[in-house]
C-alpha cells in the first residue's frame, strides 16, 4: 500500500519474519489452551469443585497441585482447564453466531440494496451505538445467565461490523463483471447469492470474526467477574472475582486466571493478525 | 452556508432516529421475557405479592395495549423521565446525575491520556517502521489490547497500593481529609491516577495501532513528498503535515469508542470503588435495579449518539469535503 514498502524490500522481508515469529507464539498458545481445554474432562475427572487439598495451597509447593488451591481447596489448575471450556466455547459460539446475523443482515442490505438497505443499516447502527459491555449487562440481569443466555447476548452485541462489512462486500461484489454475466444468463438469485457472491466474502469475514472471539471472550471474563456469568460452571472472571478479597493474602488467586484470559486473548489477537495478512491481500503491505 | 446547514440538519435527525430506536429496543427488553415487566420488577424487588405486581401494573400503564404502551415509553425517556430507582430511592435521572460528575472526570482524564499518548507511539511507530521502535510499540500495543481492565486493575493494587504503598487503591477522596481546596485536588488526583491508566491502557492500545497504519498511509502521500522536496526537516514535516491528517481516523475512532468506555469503567469503578455511575451500575446489578440500569444504558447510549454527531461536526469543519460527498 506504501510506496516505501515497494521501494525498500528487505525491510518488508524483515517485518515478515518477525511477524511469523510472533504468529507461531500465537498459534502454539492458542493450541496449548485448547488442548487444555479439551483434555480437562480427562485429566480431571471429577470436575473442578472438589476439594483436592489444604485451602490456600499456594502454587509450586505441593506435587499435584501446580498452581495451588483456593479457598474451599479446589485445584486451581483444574478450574483453570475447565474455564478454558467455557470461555472458548463462549468465544467461538458467540461469534458464529454473530456472524450468521451479520450475513444475514448485510447480505440482505447489500444484495437488495433501496430502501430495504437503509432500513436495515438504519437498525444495524442502532446496536452499534448501544454500548455493548452495558447492554450485555442488562440482558443478563432481566435473563438467567446461563451459558446458552451469555452466548446470545454477546452475539446480539457483536454482530454490526459484519454486517456493515459484508453489506460493502456484497455492494462491491454485487456489480463486479462475474456477477452481472450470471445475472445475464438467467441464474437465480439464491445461486448468485450463495455459490458467488458469499464464497468471496468470507475471508473477510474470517478476518473479522477473529478479532470477535477475543472480544466475546474478554466480555464474558468481565461479566462473570461482576458476578454475571453462569453460576454453574467455572470461569476465569469468576475466579479473579473469587480470588480479589484475598488479594493481600493470595494474590495467585486472582493474578493466575487473569493471567489465562490474557494470554487466550492475545494468542487469538495474533492469530487474527496473522490470518489478517495472509488472507487479506489489500492489507498485506500495512 | 446551505451545504454546511443541510449536514447539520440531516445528521441530528438521523441521531434522533438512532435515539428512538433505541427506546424501542429498550422497550423491547422489558417486554421480551415471559409475563410483562411488572412480573419481572416485582420478582426482582423480592416480593411476589399479587397487590403490589398489580400496583405496578397500573403505574406503568401495562394493561393497555402494547403500542400505546410503547408511545408513552417513548414519550417519557424524550423528556428524560426515566423512572424510579427502587434501590436509590429516588428518581433514576437525579441518581444518574449525581454520579456523572466522577465518571467524566474519570473518563476524561483516561481518554486525554490515551489520545496523547497514543497519537505520540502511533507517530513514533509510523516514523520508524520496521524499526526496533515500532516493533517495541507494536507490542505494548498488542499485550494492552489483550489485557483484561480488571486483570490490570488488580496488578496496579498488588503493585502500587500493596507492594510500594505510593498510591491509595480505592475511592477517590481520604475519609475525613481536611485541608485547603488545593490539597483536596490533590488527593483527589491521587485517587484517580490507578483507575485512569487502568482505563485508558486499552484505548491507548487501540489508538497507537489506528494512528501507526494512518502515519504510514499519511506519510507516503504527495503532499509530503512535496513538503520534504522544499528542503523541510523531517521534524516539521511530521508536526506540520502528517500528524494533524493523521489524527483525523482517531478523533473518529474514539467518538466510537466511548461507549465502550462507559462499559469499562463499570469494571474499572468496581475494582477502585470509584464513585461514579460504573459503581453504581454494578450495585444496580445486585439490587437487580432494573429501571436504573436501562436509565444508565439510554443515557450512554445518548452520549455515544450526541458524541459521534459532535466528532462528525468537527470533521466537516475540519474537512469540508464530507458533507458534499456524503
Amino acid at each position: 500500500m506504501t510506496e516505501a514498502a515497494i521501494a525498500d524490500p528487505p525491510r518488508t522481508a524483515r517485518r515478515r519474519s518477525r511477524w511469523s515469529a510472533l504468529f507461531l507464539i500465537g498459534c502454539l498458545l492458542l493450541i496449548l489452551i485448547t488442548a487444555a481445554a479439551v483434555t480437562a474432562g480427562l485429566v480431571w475427572p471429577a470436575g473442578p469443585w472438589v476439594q483436592a487439598g489444604d485451602p490456600f495451597t499456594p502454587p509450586l509447593t505441593v506435587s499435584g497441585l501446580p498452581l495451588g488451591t483456593d479457598g474451599l481447596g479446589r485445584d486451581v489448575a483444574a478450574m483453570l482447564a475447565y474455564g478454558a471450556r467455557v470461555s472458548m466455547v463462549i468465544g467461538i459460539t458467540s461469534t458464529i453466531a454473530a456472524a450468521v446475523i451479520g450475513i444475514v443482515v448485510g447480505g440482505t442490505a447489500g444484495y437488495v440494496r433501496s430502501w430495504v438497505d437503509d432500513g436495515l443499516m438504519r437498525f444495524t447502527e442502532i446496536f452499534q451505538t448501544i454500548p455493548s459491555f452495558m447492554f450485555v449487562i442488562v440482558l443478563m440481569v432481566i435473563f438467567t445467565p446461563t451459558i446458552f443466555t451469555i452466548t446470545l447476548a454477546i452475539a446480539v452485541v457483536s454482530w454490526p461490523p459484519v454486517a456493515r462489512l459484508v453489506r460493502a462486500e456484497f455492494l462491491s461484489l454485487g456489480s463486479r463483471e462475474f456477477v452481472q454475466s450470471c445475472r445475464l444468463i438467467g441464474m437465480q438469485p439464491v445461486r448468485i447469492i450463495f455459490a458467488e457472491i458469499l464464497p468471496n466474502c468470507f475471508s473477510s469475514v474470517i478476518v473479522v470474526s477473529s478479532v470477535m472471539v477475543a472480544t466475546a471472550v474478554l466480555i464474558e471474563a468481565g461479566l462473570s467477574f461482576l458476578g454475571l456469568g453462569d453460576p454453574n460452571v467455572a470461569s476465569w472472571g469468576g475466579m479473579v472475582a473469587e480470588g480479589r478479597p484475598v488479594i493481600r493474602s493470595a494474590a495467585y488467586l486472582s493474578v493466575v486466571p487473569g493471567f489465562a484470559i490474557f494470554l487466550l486473548v492475545l494468542s487469538i489477537n495474533i492469530v487474527g493478525e496473522g490470518l489478517n495478512d495472509r488472507l487479506n491481500p489489500r492489507l498485506r503491505n500495512r | 452556508m446551505p451545504d454546511s446547514l443541510r449536514f447539520l440538519i440531516r445528521r441530528i435527525l438521523q441521531s434522533l432516529l438512532i435515539i428512538i430506536g433505541i427506546i424501542v429496543v429498550n422497550f423491547l427488553i422489558l417486554n421480551l421475557p415471559a409475563g410483562d415487566m411488572a412480573d419481572v420488577m416485582a420478582g426482582m424487588d423480592g416480593g411476589g405479592d399479587a397487590g403490589y405486581t398489580e400496583q405496578l401494573r397500573r403505574e406503568f400503564g401495562l394493561d393497555r395495549p402494547l403500542p400505546a404502551q410503547l408511545a408513552t415509553y417513548v414519550g417519557h425517556l424524550l423528556s428524560l423521565d426515566l423512572g424510579y430507582s427502587y434501590s436509590r430511592n429516588m428518581p433514576v435521572l437525579d441518581a444518574i446525575l449525581a454520579r456523572l460528575p466522577a465518571t467524566l472526570l474519570l473518563m476524561g482524564s483516561a481518554i486525554v491520556l490515551a489520545f496523547v499518548l497514543g497519537i505520540l507511539m502511533g507517530t513514533l511507530a509510523g516514523r520508524n517502521v520496521g524499526r526496533p521502535l515500532d516493533a517495541a510499540i507494536s507490542v505494548v500495543a498488542l499485550i494492552g489490547y489483550a489485557t483484561p481492565l480488571f486483570w490490570l486493575g488488580l496488578l496496579l493494587i498488588l503493585l502500587f497500593t500493596i507492594g510500594l504503598g505510593w498510591l491509595p487503591s480505592g475511592g477517590m477522596q481520604t475519609i475525613g481529609m481536611r485541608g485547603s481546596l488545593l490539597a483536596q485536588w490533590l488527593d483527589i488526583g491521587r485517587h484517580l491516577i490507578l483507575p485512569a491508566c487502568t482505563l485508558a491502557v486499552f484505548y491507548l492500545a487501540i489508538f497507537v495501532r489506528l494512528m501507526r497504519s494512518s502515519v504510514i498511509e499519511v506519510a507516503g502521500q504527495d503532499y509530503v513528498r512535496t513538503a520534504r522536496a522544499k528542503g523541510m526537516s523531517e521534524r516539521r514535516v511530521y508536526l506540520h503535515h502528517v500528524t494533524g491528517n493523521a489524527m483525523l481516523p482517531v478523533l473518529t475512532m474514539l467518538g466510537l469508542q466511548i461507549g465502550g468506555m462507559l462499559g469499562g469503567s463499570v469494571v474499572v469503578e468496581t475494582i477502585f470503588s470509584w464513585p461514579g455511575l460504573g459503581r453504581m451500575t454494578y450495585d444496580a446489578i445486585f439490587s437487580r435495579d432494573i429501571n436504573l440500569l436501562l436509565g444508565v444504558l439510554f443515557l450512554s447510549s445518548v452520549c455515544v449518539v450526541v458524541t459521534n454527531l459532535i466528532v462528525d461536526l468537527l470533521y466537516f469543519w475540519v474537512d469540508p469535503r464530507i458533507g458534499v460527498k456524503g
